[in-house]
């Protein structure tokens, strides 16, 4: 089974406005999640543009799927559904 | 700490840098407000009218303008933007007081007292009556009642109750100011009285409703910048572990954002160790009961300076690693512009006495970075002549001071004894620890003082 790919911007404006806290998303898993999910700390994702810059940090999962205003809680929330195959 | 009132602090100090770079600040600076705050949006206050006021307030406030001192409501951001002179590095550009009260934004919360809440279920043992000294409880109906015209708030009935049905209602501000500078006024509002005021910034940090708010010089620097001026980034000790990377790659993101030169203020810091040292040996041999206090923290400089004039022979008077730093930076080209970064409030009144051209906090910082998209784990490390002295960088860290002259002096003098105490943040109840050791009653020699505790690293200003 293909790993959730989990990519936190770690641009200084997402880093600044709260992607610090999402730094060790790795270590705060679940049991079940854990060795099914490949957390990335990437540079800028370009998706703080403009008007967007309120919506930071972000986090992209699986290439397409965009989280604005980030949070350790609503990603690990997401993660969960996406390994147990909610959504 | 990351919450709602950083936040919006360094969104908007990111969209300065943007409209700035864009050469669309002046015309933007009036719309932000309500680009961020649109009609039907959802408002952290009662409407989005009341938040666009206090956003008005906040760019004021980081255009450098004293949110006190509008006499002209109707004036537009782009008024003030147009008619100050950015920068220049003179006394006359910097802000006077480097803190201001918004009085729109103050809640004007209710004053502190302690109050018993229905948690309380009248119980049968009653500690909260037994505990209180001045004998202001009294059990009115099953619940516990406070006189308030008796209650001094030592607290001894909240740590009695075994319900937690006691509590502290508190104003935060006052709370966190240590010499009781900023009170309410006659309308209810919180205002600084400036003679008293150390600039400390805990208030700043304290308050909940983001109404105390720090007079920038962010845009002079980005005008600076542009004029072409050669401002040198001095980076406080206190940058560890503030962005992510080392210092090395934190000093090539500076460059790359636009300064001419950077540096550590870490290597100031050696210069402050090996002043600071002399100066002691040479005090301890001319007066062995004497003591010495550290002169690195500027709101405890300004706290003596103050507050406990009794103490002011006992400052240190060696320079702090800023000022060598700036020393540093002129020997190498004395038309350089200097550049202060890091967590402090205070440094920015230090600045200001001891002609340091500029300071920026490191939310400053990383918005100028954010706003040039730089990330700093990108960057090469720059290629530093040497790095600090590791005992120079740990300056931010409480105790950091004491070390390095612990570690100079015996070097110089082996088995050299130092009776030190440390001052680990300032508050109501330190004050009075540093007049103990003032009046000889707790014996010491070498009293280090740093406002914030933990030292620099958690001051008002940092990123972590």
């Amino acid at each position: 089974m293909d790993k959730i790919k989990v990519e936190v911007c770690c641009g200084t404006a997402c880093y600044l406005l709260g992607a610090a806290n999402l730094m060790s998303l790795e270590d705060m898993l679940p049991e079940n999640c854990r060795g099914r999910v490949e957390v990335e700390a990437k540079t800028c994702l370009e998706l703080c543009e403009k008007e967007n810059l309120g919506g930071a940090p972000y986090v992209r999962f699986n290439d397409t799927e965009i989280m604005a205003q980030a949070t350790p809680e609503k990603v690990l929330a997401r993660i969960s559904e996406l390994v147990e195959g909610v959504a | 700490m990351l919450n709602g009132s950083t936040f919006i602090r360094r969104e908007l100090m990111i969209r300065i840098v943007r409209a700035f770079d864009d050469g669309t600040l002046e015309t933007e600076l009036d719309k932000i407000p309500i680009k961020l705050r649109p009609k039907n949006s959802i408002s952290s206050r009662c409407c989005v009218y009341h938040d666009r006021a206090i956003l008005k307030y906040r760019l004021m406030a980081l255009l450098g303008v004293s949110v006190e001192d509008e006499t002209d409501e109707t004036k537009a951001l782009s008024a003030y933007y147009a008619e100050k002179a950015w920068g220049g590095g003179t006394n006359e550009t910097k802000p006077k007081t480097p803190l201001s009260v918004c009085g729109p934004a103050c809640s004007g919360c209710p004053d502190a007292k302690v109050v018993s809440t229905p948690n309380c279920r009248g119980c049968f043992a009653r500690p909260c009556v037994y505990n209180c000294p001045k004998k202001a409880i009294s059990i009115v109906g099953g619940q516990s009642v406070i006189d308030q015209s008796l209650c001094i708030k030592c607290g001894k009935c909240i740590t009695a109750c075994p319900y937690h049905a006691i509590v502290k209602t508190s104003v935060p501000c006052e709370e966190a100011c240590p010499v009781g500078a900023i009170r309410k006024n006659e309308h209810g509002v919180a205002e600084i009285d400036f003679a008293r005021c150390i600039f400390c910034g805990k208030c700043f940090a304290a308050c909940p409703f983001a109404a105390v708010m720090e007079r920038s010089q962010l845009v002079d620097v980005l005008a600076a910048m542009k004029r072409g001026e050669k401002l040198v980034a001095m980076i406080a000790p206190a940058a560890e572990k503030q962005f992510p990377g080392k210092i090395e790659q934190l000093l090539a993101a500076c460059a790359k954002a636009g300064f001419k030169d950077v540096m550590e203020v870490a290597l100031g810091a050696e210069k402050t160790t090996e002043h600071e040292t002399a100066e002691f040996i040479e005090r301890m041999e001319k007066d062995q009961k004497t003591f010495m206090t550290t002169s690195c923290c500027p709101a405890w400089v300004n706290l003596v300076g103050k507050h406990m004039p009794d103490l002011i022979d006992h400052v240190s008077l060696t320079p702090s690693p800023m000022i060598y730093a700036r020393e540093l930076v002129k020997a190498k080209d004395p038309n350089a512009k200097t550049v202060f970064i890091g967590p402090c409030v205070a440094k920015r009144s230090e600045a200001r006495r001891k002609d340091v051209d500029y300071v920026l906090s490191f939310e400053e910082l990383g918005a100028i970075l954010a706003g040039r998209k730089i990330d700093v784990i990108a960057c090469e490390p720059w290629p530093v002549e040497r790095p600090a002295n590791p005992t120079a960088r740990n300056y931010a860290r409480s105790c950091g001071v004491t070390d390095a002259v612990l570690d100079e002096a015996t070097s110089k003098i082996p088995g050299f004894k130092l009776n030190a105490k440390q001052i680990n943040g300032i508050d109501k109840k330190t004050c009075t620890m540093v007049k103990l050791h003032a009046s000889g009653k707790i014996p010491v020699n070498f009293l280090e003082v740093m406002a914030c505790p933990g030292g620099c690293q958690n001051g008002p200003c940092s990123l972590s």
